[in-house]
C-alpha cells in the first residue's frame, strides 16, 4: 500500500536517514541501540574515573592497577552491587525502597541465629532469609499498590517498623557462621573471590528478568508510565510488588553474603554501609531515571563500581572521610545533571 | 446481518449526576462514523464505556449481534475494540516493537521472542507503508504523526475490527492528514469499522460515511453525510444557527503602533526570523508541524533561549526568560493547556492568578487596574461550579478559558496563542475568536499559531507562512488555502518551477 510519509522524522533520532527510505541495516538497530543504552555514559564515566584514580594513586606512590588491587575493588563491589541491582528493579517500576538496610541487617541475624554456628543449617538459614525477603517485599509492595501510599513513604515506615524489631531484640553481634558458609566471604577460585561470583550471578539474573522475560518488559511499562500500561492489560499492581519482591529479596541476599562476612549477625550492618541511600545513588549514577521505566542493572553495576574505585582512591591517599563524602556528593550530582542534558537533547 | 457495533440506550452517572441518558449508536463493518458535540456531549464518556473504562448504569453493548460487556480496556480489546485516545498510550522510552506487544510479548519456550516481536512489527508497519522508522526505534523520537500511526500499528496487532479514534488529527498538520486519510480508507477497505471523534466539519464531511451528534448526553440524531451540511451539524449540535463563523476583521484606522518587533531570531531550530505585530492586528502563523511554528513563539515569549537577535515589545528590548516577558506584557498561550498551561491539582482560583503573582512590585505597576478573578472568569464565560474547582475536573473548552483568564489577568500587550481552539467545541470557538478579535480592538497585539486553515484564514488580517525554520512569506487576509499551503510545503525545487 502506499501511505507515504513526505515528513522528516522529528528531532534528532539517531540513525535516522530520512533522505534513503532503504529498510534500516541491523547496524543501524545496533548503533542506536548503543546510542539510546543509558548504560554508555556510565561506562564513559567509569573509564573516566579510572584514569584519573590511576593517575592519581601512582603519583601518590600507591599500587592502582594491580590485579590484587582491582580484585579488592571487585570485592568490595558485592554488597553494595547485590543489593542495588534489586533496587535497580524497584526503581524501574517507577518506586524505590528505603527499607533495604535494615533488611539486610535483619537478614545477617536471622542467617546467624537459624545457623547457629553449624553448617548443617545452611539450607534452612537461607531458605529462612529468602523468605524473610519475599515477606518484607510483598509487604512494601502491597502497601504501595493496595493502601496506594507513596512508595518513599510506605518503604520508610518499614524500615522504621524493621529497625523496631532488630532493636527489640539485638544490641549486639547475634549467632554465629559455620566454616563452611563463611567460605563464602573468603575463598577464591584462582584469583577471584567466591562472593564475585555470586554478585555476577545476582547480576546475570537480574539481567535476564529485565530483558528476556515478559516480566522485564512490564516493568519498563509500568515504570514508564503505570496508565498506559493499565490501558493495556498490565497488571500493574502485580508488576510492583513483584519488583519489590525481587528488590527485598537481593537486600536478603546482601544480609547472606554479610553474615558470611562477619562470622555473625549484626544489628548494624545495613545502616554501617548505608545501604538505602547508596544503592540509589548507584543506581542513579548508573543511569537509571528515578521516575522509572529507563535504566538498567548494566548501568547500575558501572555506578557501583564508579562508587568502588572513589573509595578505593581515598582510602589510598588517606583523605579524610568528610572531604571523601564531598567529593562523592558532587560526582553524584554532576553525573545525573550529565544525564538530563543527554536525554533532553535526545528528546 | 447484525451491525458490527450496536450501542443501544446507554446510560452513566457520576456521583448520581447522569451524563449520559440513554445514547445510541451504531456502525457497521468497512463503515466510518463519526460522532460529534460539544464538550460535555458525552462523546468521550461513551467511548470510555465501549472501551470498558467505565461500565454503564444503563443499556447493552452488542459486536456483531452478541452482547458484550467490558469491565476493563484489555477485554474491549481482546474482542476487537481498539481506542486511540487523544492522549496516545504509548511509552515514549521504549521502542515501536515493544509498545506495539506491550503486555502481549510472545514468547518461546518461556522467554520473551524479541525477533518475533520485531519482525511481525516491521511486516506491520511495511503494510501501513512506513520506511522512516523500523521496530527498534525508540518512540520518544518519534514525531506526533508517526505515534499515531504506531498507535494503528498496535490496533491492527490487535486484530482489531472497530477502531475509534478520538480527536486523530489534533496534533497534526495538514499534509499529514492526508497521510492518515489514506490509511483510513485502507483500512475502511478492508472491513474495519471506525468511530471519529472530531470537532473538525471539514475533515468530517472528507472521510466519514455518517455522522451521529451528540448534545448534553443525549443522542440528537444520526445522518448520512451525503445530503447534510455544516449549518445542519452545527445547529444539531449548539441547538442554535451560528451565522457569522467569525467575527468581522479589524480596519486599518484600528492598527496602532508596533508591539511586537523582533528581528533576527536564531536557534537551533529557527534562522533569522524578523516578525512585527501591530496593536490592534491578528497575525496568523501557518506551517507545517515541525516548520518552527511554536519554536518561534516559545523564543519570542522566552520560554527557550535565542543565539542571536533582538526582541522588543513596545519599543523596549526585553529580558530573557518567561517572567521578563510577562513582565514587559506578553502572555503565550500554549498549544498543550494540559502540560504547559494548567497546574491542574489546584484550584481555578490559583490557576487564574498564577502568572499575575510571579510579577514583582516593578512589574506590576504597568497593569491599569485590578480585576477580579470573578470578572475574568465571567469575562472568558468560564463554566465551572465554583472558583475553588480544581483545573483538572474541567472539560477542555474550560481548561483553556482557564488559561485564558490567567493571561487576561496580567493584561497583556502582546498575546501569543498558540492552537487557540485545538480540541474546543464550535461553540465556544466562536466564542474564543470574539473574545480575541475583541482584544485587538483594545489594542492588543495577537500573534496565533493555527493547523486549521479556516481558522487562519477567517481570522487573521495577514499570515505569516513558516517552513524549515524560516518565514517562507506573507498573505493578506482571507488568502487562499492553496497558496498558504503551496508556501509551507513546497520544497525549493518546485518553488522554482512554479
Amino acid at each position: 500500500m502506499s501511505v507515504s510519509e513526505p515528513t522528516k522524522a522529528a528531532g534528532t533520532g539517531g540513525g535516522d536517514a530520512p533522505t534513503t527510505p532503504r529498510r534500516r541495516s541491523a547496524w543501524d538497530d545496533r548503533k542506536e541501540a548503543i546510542t539510546n543504552s543509558p548504560a554508555t555514559p556510565v561506562y564513559a564515566a567509569l573509564l573516566g574515573v579510572f584514569i584519573i584514580a590511576w593517575i592519581v594513586v601512582t603519583i601518590d606512590g600507591g599500587t592502582f592497577l594491580t590485579v590484587s588491587n582491582i580484585v579488592n575493588m571487585l570485592q568490595r563491589s558485592v554488597a553494595l552491587g547485590i543489593v542495588s541491582a534489586g533496587q535497580t528493579v524497584a526503581i524501574l517500576a517507577g518506586s524505590l525502597d528505603l527499607s533495604v538496610a535494615f533488611l539486610i541487617s535483619l537478614s545477617s541475624l536471622v542467617t546467624a541465629e537459624v545457623m547457629d554456628g553449624s553448617d548443617a543449617n545452611i539450607v534452612p538459614a537461607v531458605l529462612a532469609v529468602l523468605a524473610l525477603g519475599v515477606v518484607v517485599g510483598l509487604g512494601n509492595g502491597l502497601i504501595i499498590t493496595k493502601l496506594r501510599v507513596n512508595a518513599f513513604i510506605a518503604t520508610l515506615g518499614t524500615a522504621l517498623i524493621l529497625q523496631g524489631l532488630i532493636q527489640n531484640r539485638y544490641d549486639g553481634p547475634a549467632g554465629s557462621i559455620g566454616d563452611g558458609f563463611e567460605q563464602l566471604g573468603y575463598t577464591r577460585f584462582g584469583i577471584i573471590p567466591a562472593s564475585v561470583f555470586l554478585l555476577v550471578a545476582v547480576v546475570a539474573l537480574v539481567y535476564f528478568l529485565l530483558r528476556w522475560t515478559r516480566f522485564g518488559f512490564r516493568l519498563y511499562a509500568v515504570g514508564g508510565d503505570e496508565e498506559v500500561s493499565r490501558l493495556s492489560g498490565v497488571r500493574t499492581h502485580r508488576v510492583i510488588i513483584a519488583a519489590h519482591v525481587v528488590c527485598s529479596v537481593c537486600a536478603a541476599i546482601t544480609g547472606l553474603f554479610l553474615a558470611s562476612r562477619l562470622g555473625a549477625g549484626t544489628p548494624t550492618v545495613g545502616t554501617d554501609g548505608g545501604y538505602d541511600l547508596e544503592s540509589i545513588a548507584a543506581v542513579v549514577l548508573g543511569g537509571t531515571a528515578l521516575a522509572g521505566g529507563r535504566g538498567g542493572v548494566l548501568g547500575t553495576i558501572g555506578g557501583v563500581f564508579i562508587l568502588a574505585v572513589l573509595d578505593n582512591t581515598f582510602n589510598q591517599l588517606e583523605v579524610n572521610a568528610f572531604l571523601k563524602d564531598v567529593v562523592r556528593g558532587v560526582i553524584i550530582i554532576a553525573a545525573v545533571a550529565v544525564y538530563a542534558r543527554r536525554s533532553e537533547r535526545r528528546a | 446481518m447484525a451491525p458490527l457495533l450496536a450501542m443501544k440506550d446507554i446510560r452513566k452517572s457520576f456521583l448520581g449526576v447522569e451524563v449520559l441518558h440513554g445514547v445510541s449508536l451504531e456502525c457497521e463493518a468497512g463503515e466510518i462514523h463519526a460522532v460529534m458535540g460539544e464538550n460535555g456531549a458525552g462523546k468521550s464518556t461513551l467511548m470510555k464505556v465501549l472501551a470498558g473504562v467505565y461500565s454503564p448504569d444503563g443499556g447493552t453493548i452488542e459486536l456483531e449481534g452478541e452482547q458484550v460487556s467490558f469491565s476493563h480496556p484489555v477485554q474491549a480489546q481482546g474482542a476487537g475494540v481498539a481506542i486511540i485516545f487523544q492522549e496516545f498510550n504509548l511509552l515514549p522510552d521504549r521502542t515501536v516493537a515493544e509498545n506495539v506487544f506491550v503486555n502481549r510479548e510472545p514468547t518461546k519456550r518461556g522467554l520473551v521472542d524479541i525477533r518475533a516481536m520485531e519482525q511481525h512489527t516491521r511486516e506491520l508497519l511495511e503494510e501501513v507503508g512506513v520506511t522512516h522508522f523500523g521496530p527498534r526505534t525508540l518512540v520518544r523520537h518519534l514525531s506526533t504523526a508517526q505515534q499515531q500511526i504506531v498507535e494503528i500499528v498496535k490496533a491492527l496487532s490487535l486484530d482489531a475490527k472497530l477502531l475509534v479514534l478520538d480527536e486523530p488529527t489534533a496534533a497534526l498538520a495538514e499534509h499529514e492528514v492526508e497521510v492518515l486519510f489514506t490509511l483510513l480508507r485502507r483500512l475502511r477497505e478492508r472491513g474495519l469499522g471506525m468511530v471519529y471523534i472530531s470537532h473538525r466539519l471539514r475533515e468530517i464531511f472528507t472521510i466519514c460515511d455518517k455522522i451521529t451528534v451528540l448534545k448534553d448526553g443525549e443522542l440528537v440524531g444520526t445522518v448520512p453525510t451525503e445530503g447534510t451540511d455544516t449549518n445542519t451539524l452545527i445547529s444539531m449540535m449548539v441547538g442554535r444557527e451560528l451565522d457569522g463563523y467569525f467575527p468581522p476583521r479589524g480596519t486599518a484606522e484600528e492598527l496602532g503602533d508596533v508591539r511586537l518587533r523582533a528581528t533576527g531570531i536564531e536557534t537551533s531550530m529557527l534562522t533569522g526570523v524578523d516578525i512585527e505585530v501591530r496593536a490592534g492586528e491578528i497575525v496568523g502563523l501557518a506551517g507545517l508541524q515541525g516548520s518552527g511554528r511554536t519554536e518561534l513563539a516559545r523564543a519570542l515569549f522566552g520560554a527557550d533561549p535565542i543565539s542571536a537577535g533582538t526582541i522588543e515589545v513596545d519599543g523596549k528590548k526585553r529580558g530573557r526568560g518567561p517572567r521578563a516577558g510577562i513582565g514587559s506584557g506578553m502572555c503565550f498561550i500554549t498549544e498543550d493547556r494540559k502540560l504547559e498551561g494548567l497546574t491542574l491539582a489546584q484550584p481555578i482560583r490559583d490557576n487564574v492568578l498564577l502568572a499575575v503573582r510571579s510579577l514583582g512590585r516593578s512589574q506590576r505597576k504597568r497593569l491599569p487596574n485590578t480585576v477580579s478573578v470573578q470578572e475574568l472568569a465571567r469575562s472568558v464565560e468560564l463554566k465551572a461550579r465554583s472558583l475553588e474547582q480544581e483545573a483538572r475536573f474541567l472539560s477542555g473548552g474550560n481548561q483553556q478559558k482557564v488559561v485564558l483568564a490567567k493571561w487576561l489577568a496580567t493584561q497583556p500587550g502582546v498575546l501569543i496563542f498558540d492552537e487557540p481552539t485545538r480540541g474546543v467545541d464550535v461553540g465556544a470557538k466562536a466564542g474564543i475568536h470574539d473574545l480575541m478579535r475583541g482584544l485587538a480592538r483594545d489594542g492588543v497585539a495577537i500573534l496565533m499559531i493555527s493547523s486549521e486553515m479556516p481558522e487562519l484564514i477567517g481570522l487573521a488580517d495577514r499570515i505569516l507562512v513558516m517552513r524549515n525554520g524560516e518565514l517562507a512569506g506573507e498573505l493578506p487576509a482571507g488568502a487562499a488555502e492553496t497558496e498558504i499551503m503551496k508556501l509551507a510545503a513546497a520544497e525549493d525545487h518546485e518553488l522554482e518551477a512554479a
